[in-house]
């Protein structure tokens, strides 16, 4: 089944957009949210397990006191209020990958709430709004054997994996994003990259969104333009990657104004994100119906962090992203174009981390911007996930520096980094790609080619010294583009002036 | 049957822990004799009495021989060192089977112990084996186990309390010197009060829950029970204290109740002030109780204690209270019994998808007991009634304990009979729940607000020359205080008896008399 889109034009012309994004990030703690169980990601299934964990019969949650303190951070960078006192809660529904059928969770009790952060979006700043960050733990994790869909029904078995049962997680719900017109798959996008890169930040997680330490929900729902009501919402799931949560706030929104225009209403559902595709499909209603009769967890004792605390811990946030933008835009002299580019693409922290190991601002920029952004765009992958790493931009710009490459062949250093063919150094030595520094054999290409466009060198001779770009181009071309084209000009007026 | 008949104890079963403890000390029996003399008595009483889902023969012989071993080298681990014990059936034993009287756990063996279970075993108590309870010790008879009821060695034909009626009936029997129950709205009490037996529950948080299964997180609690105060002392000083695995757990020493127990010994009360409390008793309690506990009061006021009537108000919704607030959490954790993981799994006919597969079992798995409580629990839970059901009673269960706050500004304890009557016939309130929950009246407020209390024999009713039991219910973390005042009254009644009231239990074999009790025990 096909869903009828509304042209993104027209949608935006009829309706406002409100967007609500919910933000799980696990938490990069050695043991797991109630027990003490390790977290490292890729273990063998059920080998990180306990009693506590598989929720087997008497078994009891113990609270990690470094999770709760992760919490508190991302709470005070998100410029919320720290609970004074909370509570867990359970939220109870049956499912077979959580092992007590109800998770810990909290309620109308989270440790964070009512924050903000401002997301800037071509220039321009929106503040989104921070309902709350609560602590949880995460279930176990299934896989669907046979069937069409991947899921539990129609599967012919499936299989549990409990390991990431208990992973501490953080859920950051966002306050209804309201005012973004147009720009609102944007600012979805925008949030998310800037939130991941404050989590970043703060060192709590590893905020990989392919491998699920980051995981998003989008909310979308659209009312009447300048109606000022806030519509039925649908809330997207599986949306894996930066790029995703761009092109599925942009899909709900042509589909539900589709649905509005055609005088239908709009179910509130969950509804699934198919990278794929770049379409979502209904997935169970979500309604009134669904009732996690949550109540406060009678094993476990309230949170309630002392003040000296919460201002130790913020004490120990590193400087605000819009602070550490203004002072890295100071430094670096980039233009407010350029800072926007290389924060929109993703790449400050790349950019940082280049001009750290020794490359100048602008290079760094031209790499990372320049090169790689576009093949990032090409091949749909995140800036971050390419497998080039700041230190190997810096690497090949020193070997530009060096005189060993130009930058038409520290491109192809960046297609062998891109295929995985080793190190700057290594693929250079591999494909054979440094300039020729031999003098001799540069020399004979340069009287190669005065020899073989005598009109040209007579121009030269007589003055027109500009003339000399052909002679150049015939070298370069002799040298299958392996030499430093200034030295070959210097050769060339030395012979003809 | 004639006189002294085959089935009357030997006299090491009849001795409590504490002489037990002084024999093995003074070298004249060993822990394997002393074990070996239960498991005896087990075999020759339990088919009647049904008091064992599990027994342990050879792990308790095991652990025993070890006892001797370590004695004999120095090296004992304490005074209930090699003192055989049994366990509940709802702490998690590892390595042997754990059922809480329920099929859906029909099979499980833990692969861990309770916290409880640890500290008897790091004490060098041997484990006997598991003792029958109501199923997810839902119950006041011990006839909801899933396993066929246990018989009151008072009388086979009546029911010995729940839902702890295995561990009472246990200890009455002599089956075992002591035992661990647990006490949710009177588990421990209750079977004590009609067994003529000792039960505490101890202040909440002063014992681990972990490995405890719970039925209510927040009003479970486990404890001794016991013959005398004594042993009871003992065993709770062996499992009490902080556990860094229970976060409910009280990060602060247990009171001396050793010393507190010697005190109260001499059976003197001088200044010391016991409330009765007006709203536990009078109506709806049997004649015959009231005038034991009436007899407890006077010989305490005799012994120097000044006895002053207080009143607590709220206590008469403490049952309506309990009966949302239970429900509620076990209908949570209950949940996990789903057939994905461990215990039964049914599977239906067909093509079944993971929610068939979990509905199946768990109408197999649970009785209907259980399941009326989940039905309760998930309606007080439900979006919509949470306000007026769980969270109403989470106010009074407030003003409960204001009450408590009150009355302890007066008394320094306070007293009651521990259940409304004696022992009831078996099958006799088994279709009306109402009348199964008011056995609960009297112990349930101190679960509610988390005080400890012990439930002591007070004598035998007139009507029917059953056995009631007074409770003496503390301040939180002051369970000291009854264990000095249980103490004193329990010495006070010897004296006018002349010996325990188990003394006066008619032996098995005679009266009721032994024979088979047609349920199929699991495994006793």
């Amino acid at each position: 089944m096909t869903d009828t889109l509304l042209s993104y034009d027209a949608a935006l012309a009829e309706f406002d957009p409100a967007l609500g994004l919910e933000v799980h990030v696990e938490l990069n703690t050695a043991t797991k949210m109630f027990c003490g169980c390790p977290t490292a990601f890729g273990a063998e299934p059920n080998t990180q397990t306990c009693p506590t964990c598989l929720g087997l019969p008497g078994s009891m949650p113990v609270v990690n006191t470094v999770a709760v303190e992760s919490a508190i951070r991302i709470g005070l960078a998100l410029n919320c209020r720290i609970a004074e006192w909370c509570r867990f809660a359970r939220k109870n529904y049956f499912y077979p990958d959580m092992p007590k059928n109800f998770q810990t969770s909290q309620y109308d009790e989270p440790i964070a709430f009512d924050g903000y952060m401002d997301v800037e979006v071509d220039g321009e700043t929106h503040r989104v709004g921070i309902e709350r960050a609560h602590m949880e733990e995460d279930t176990g994790k299934s896989l669907h054997v046979g069937g069409s869909s991947g899921r539990i029904h129609g599967a012919d078995y499936s299989l549990v994996d409990y390991n990431r049962a208990g992973i501490p997680l953080i859920e950051i719900v966002t306050k209804p994003v309201l005012g973004t017109g147009d720009k609102a798959p944007e600012v979805a996008r925008a949030y998310v990259g800037q939130l991941r890169e404050l989590l970043l930040g703060l060192g709590v997680s590893d905020v990989r969104m392919e491998q699920g330490s980051l995981r998003c929900d989008v909310n979308l729902s659209l009312a009447p333009k300048g109606s000022g009501t806030l519509g039925t919402r649908t809330e997207t799931k599986n949306v894996n990657s930066l790029r995703s949560v761009e092109r599925a706030a942009r899909y709900e929104v042509q589909r539900h104004a589709a649905v509005l225009a055609g005088g239908r209403r709009v179910f509130q559902e969950t509804r699934h994100w198919h990278e794929d595709t770049g379409v979502t499909t209904s997935g169970r209603e979500k309604s009134d119906a669904d009732d996690y009769r949550y109540f406060p967890e009678p094993d476990l004792v309230p949170v309630a962090p002392s003040r000296e605390w919460v201002a130790e811990l913020r004490a120990t946030l590193p400087e605000p992203p819009h602070e550490r933008r203004a002072r890295l835009q100071r430094e670096w002299g980039f233009s407010d174009l350029e800072m926007r580019d290389t924060v929109g693409a993703g790449a400050l922290g790349l950019v940082e981390d280049t001009i750290a190991a020794g490359t100048p601002p602008q290079a760094a920029r031209k790499w990372w911007l320049g090169e790689l952004a576009r093949r990032a765009n090409e091949t749909e992958t995140e800036i971050g996930a390419l497998g080039v790493v700041p230190a190997d931009v810096a690497r090949v710009q020193s070997l530009v520096d060096e005189g060993t490459l130009n930058d038409q062949l520290a491109r192809q250093v960046f297609d062998g980094l891109l295929a995985g063919e080793g190190t700057p150094d290594e693929i250079v030595a591999a494909r054979g790609l440094a300039l020729v520094s031999d003098e001799h054999a540069l020399s004979a290409a340069v009287d190669s080619a005065i020899a073989a466009n005598p009109d040209v060198a007579d121009k030269i001779r007589d003055g027109k010294v500009a003339a000399a770009g052909a002679l150049i181009g015939a070298v370069m071309k002799e040298m299958r583009g392996q030499a430093d084209a200034n030295r070959v000009r210097e050769l060339i007026l030395e012979r003809l002036t | 049957m004639t006189g002294e008949g085959a089935t009357r104890p030997a006299p090491s079963v009849r001795a409590t822990a504490a002489d037990l403890s002084a024999a093995l000390e003074r070298g004249e029996t060993t822990s394997v004799a002393i074990t070996r003399a239960h498991l005896d008595r087990i075999a020759e009483v339990d088919g009647a009495v049904h008091a064992f889902l599990q027994v342990d023969t050879e792990g308790a012989l095991r652990d025993a021989a070890a006892s001797d071993e370590r004695r004999a080298a120095g090296s004992s681990y304490g005074p209930l060192d090699g003192i055989p014990i049994a366990v509940k059936d709802v702490l998690a034993t590892r390595g042997l089977p754990t059922t809480c009287g329920s099929r859906i756990l029909e099979g499980w063996v833990p692969p861990y112990d309770a916290t409880v279970v640890a500290r008897l075993r790091a004490a060098g108590l041997p484990i006997l084996g598991k003792t029958n309870m109501d199923e997810f010790a839902m119950g006041s008879s011990t006839e909801h186990s899933a396993f066929g009821p246990t018989h009151n060695p008072w009388d086979l034909d009546r029911i010995p309390g729940g839902s702890g009626g295995g561990s009472a009936a246990a200890v009455a029997a002599y089956e075992a010197p002591f035992a661990i129950g647990t006490d949710t709205g009177g588990s421990i009490r209750q079977p004590g009060a009609v067994t003529g037996t000792v039960g505490v529950k101890p202040t909440y948080g002063g014992v681990s829950r972990y490995g405890l299964i719970a039925l209510a997180n927040s009003l479970d609690q486990a404890g001794p029970v016991t013959r005398t105060v004594l042993d009871a002392a003992l065993l709770h000083e062996v499992i009490g204290g902080h556990d860094p695995l229970d976060s409910t757990s009280i990060d602060r020493p247990l009171p001396a109740l050793l010393d507190a127990t010697r005190q109260g010994a001499d059976g003197d009360l001088t200044g010391v002030r016991i409330g009765v409390v007006r709203e536990l008793g009078g109506e709806g309690y049997q004649a015959g109780v009231l005038a034991r506990f009436e007899d407890s009061v006077e010989l305490m006021t005799k012994a120097g204690a000044e006895v002053v009537e207080v009143s607590c108000p709220h206590f008469v919704h403490a049952l309506a209270t309990y009966y949302l607030i239970l429900p509620a959490e076990a209908s949570s954790n209950l949940a996990r019994f789903d057939a994905m993981r461990y215990g039964l799994r049914v599977t239906p006919a067909g093509d079944p998808s993971a929610e068939d597969v979990m509905r199946a079992t768990r109408e197999a798995g649970f009785g209907d007991e259980v399941k009326r409580r989940i039905i309760l629990g998930t309606y007080a839970l439900s979006s919509g009634y949470y306000d007026a059901y769980y969270g109403q009673a989470q106010k009074v269960r407030t003003l409960v304990a204001r009450d408590f706050e009150a009355a302890f500004e007066r008394a320094d304890v306070l007293v009651s009979p521990t259940a409304p009557t004696t022992a009831f016939k078996i099958g006799e309130k088994v279709d009306d729940p109402l009348a199964m929950y008011l056995n609960d009246l009297a112990t349930i407020p101190a679960n509610l607000s988390g005080v400890p209390g012990i439930s002591i024999p007070s004598g035998l009713a007139d009507e029917d020359g059953l056995p009631a039991g007074v409770q003496i219910l503390a301040p939180a973390m002051a369970d000291d205080r009854v264990y000095r005042v249980g103490a004193a009254l329990e010495a006070l009644l010897a004296q006018e008896w002349g010996g325990s009231l188990l003394d006066q239990a008619p032996p098995l074999g005679e009266g009721a008399g032994l024979r088979p009790s047609g349920d199929q025990g699991a495994g006793a």
